[in-house]
């Protein structure tokens, strides 16, 4: 059998009593965009954050490329470097320069060359139309803008598959579209990528698959996310979906 | 133009004896200073330990040293010492002890402070890029700590060189001390040296304690 890009066995996470995810399954293959969706507290973000092993887990295992992720791990920076993750939050480091907060991993982490990454991180800082701002410090970009450096960030570490947590969750109206079309280039280029989201026009236009998620359990899967935003066939997807009409 | 007094830096090597307590004052808090900034480091990393027992131990310690003059310590550790252990500490090295003690403490604080008020998500964000735990914090971490805490420690450096002053109260002869001794000296024939020898010695502090507070706010405004 085909190995799956992204696994999860019988996912158990609690902080505490409080039971997050219950014994949670998923495959993810390559190419796969993957919209999770759900109300807050439904544990979606955590998902994201145990498939980084930003989490200790109680149960259950996680494979990448067949590989298990585990925080306590010897081959923990191996295996994260496989996963790309971007933040909810602007999360660059405030004392490097917009350049150097993309170089940083690739050259510390992988060690390459400098002047090999440096362009490719030229290119890719262009193609989201911020090769210009390569000298500046974060605090001197907009949010929106800051986010596409973050993806950048998790990009020039070539992951198999990246995660994007909410990313426009903290943005003005007018910078997430321009993120988020950043985030769909990427999905025609063919990137592997599970995405949080609280934006319904932007999961249906770039899901190839939706998951609708509620109390750490799968509620509804839908491979024809278009169909899956129309009529959901669980009442429980139908009003959450409501709850966006106005 | 009234007679400031300034005549009697021009008796005998006045001004020079002058100059020789400031350097005893600035001795004092230079070896305090350094104590204080590589000991308080490490004080403050140690602050940031879940451990209930280091976490007591150390409120305990920050609050004797907030609570307590600097000059009562004083006394304890150069007479009280003396008469109770019979230890022979002299004045500069107790002053130095104290000193210490005090800027270990607030130092300590600051780098507890600095490093707790790093955000998670710089921590995630750079374990999430695959960098290892020494990796994150010799490149993400410290960095940012000691941008925080460099205007704050320069701010604790001069309130250190200012508190000598209190010194000469356990027979040290620094700065405040020479001028007292000028000023006696010279009662009679020039009253005025009162005023002109504690001006002096305001414009000494001064121009030690001025370049470090710009230094402060240049630093400040450079990683704002």
């Amino acid at each position: 059998m085909k190995q799956s890009l992204l696994e999860i066995k019988h996912l158990n996470k609690a902080y505490g009593e409080n039971i997050i995810l219950k014994s949670f399954n998923l495959k993810v293959e390559k190419g796969d965009v993957v919209v999770v969706i759900g109300p807050s507290g439904c544990g979606k973000s955590t998902l994201l954050r145990c498939i980084n092993a930003l989490e200790d887990i109680q149960g259950g295992e996680i494979l990448i490329g067949g590989e298990p992720i585990s925080r306590n791990a010897k081959n923990i920076s191996t295996m994260r470097q496989k996963v790309g993750m971007v933040f909810q939050s602007y999360d660059l480091f405030p004392h490097k320069t917009i350049l150097d907060n993309v170089l940083l991993a690739p050259i510390k982490v992988q060690k390459r060359k400098r002047n090999e990454v440096e362009k490719e991180a030229l290119e890719l800082l262009g193609k989201v139309g911020l090769a210009d701002r390569k000298n500046d410090y974060p605090r001197q970009l907009s949010g929106g803008q800051k986010q596409r450096v973050a993806i950048v960030r998790a990009l020039i570490m070539h992951p198999d598959i990246l995660l994007l947590d909410e990313i426009t969750a903290a943005l003005d109206p007018e910078m997430v579209r321009e993120v988020l079309e950043v985030v769909i280039s990427l999905a025609k280029s063919g990137s592997t990528m599970m995405i949080v989201t609280h934006e319904m026009a932007f999961a249906k236009a770039i899901a190839t698959r939706v998951l609708f998620l509620e109390n750490g359990e799968i509620v509804e899967e839908s491979k024809e996310p278009k169909a899956f935003f129309e009529s959901p066939q669980t009442e429980r997807a139908k009003k959450f979906l409501k709850s966006f009409e106005y | 133009m009234q007679n400031l007094g300034l005549d009697v830096f021009f008796k005998g090597t006045n001004f020079l004896r002058l100059l020789d307590g400031l350097w005893v004052a600035v001795r004092i808090s230079l070896i305090s200073v350094a104590i204080s900034i590589i000991l308080g480091i490490a004080v403050g990393v140690l602050m940031t330990s879940k451990s209930r027992i280091i976490k007591v131990v150390s409120k305990i310690y920050l609050e004797i040293v907030r609570i307590m003059p600097q000059m009562v310590l004083l006394f304890i550790v150069y007479f009280g010492s003396t008469r109770v252990f019979r230890w022979n500490i002299s004045a500069e090295i107790s002053a130095i002890i104290v000193f210490s003690f005090w800027g270990v403490a607030e130092m300590g604080d600051l780098v507890r402070g600095a490093l707790i008020s790093i955000p998670k998500i710089q921590y995630e964000s750079s374990e999430a890029l695959g960098m290892a735990a020494s990796q994150t914090y010799l490149y993400i971490i410290l960095p940012q700590t000691v941008r925080r805490l460099i205007p704050l420690s320069i701010n604790l450096i001069t309130r250190m060189i200012k508190t000598t002053s209190l010194v000469m109260m356990i027979g040290i002869v620094e700065v405040l001390k020479v001028a007292q001794q000028i000023i006696e000296a010279n009662r009679r024939v020039s009253p005025n040296a009162t005023f002109g020898v504690f001006a002096v010695v305001f414009l000494l502090y001064f121009l030690i304690c001025w370049p470090i507070s710009r230094l402060a706010s240049y630093l400040e405004k450079r990683w704002a």
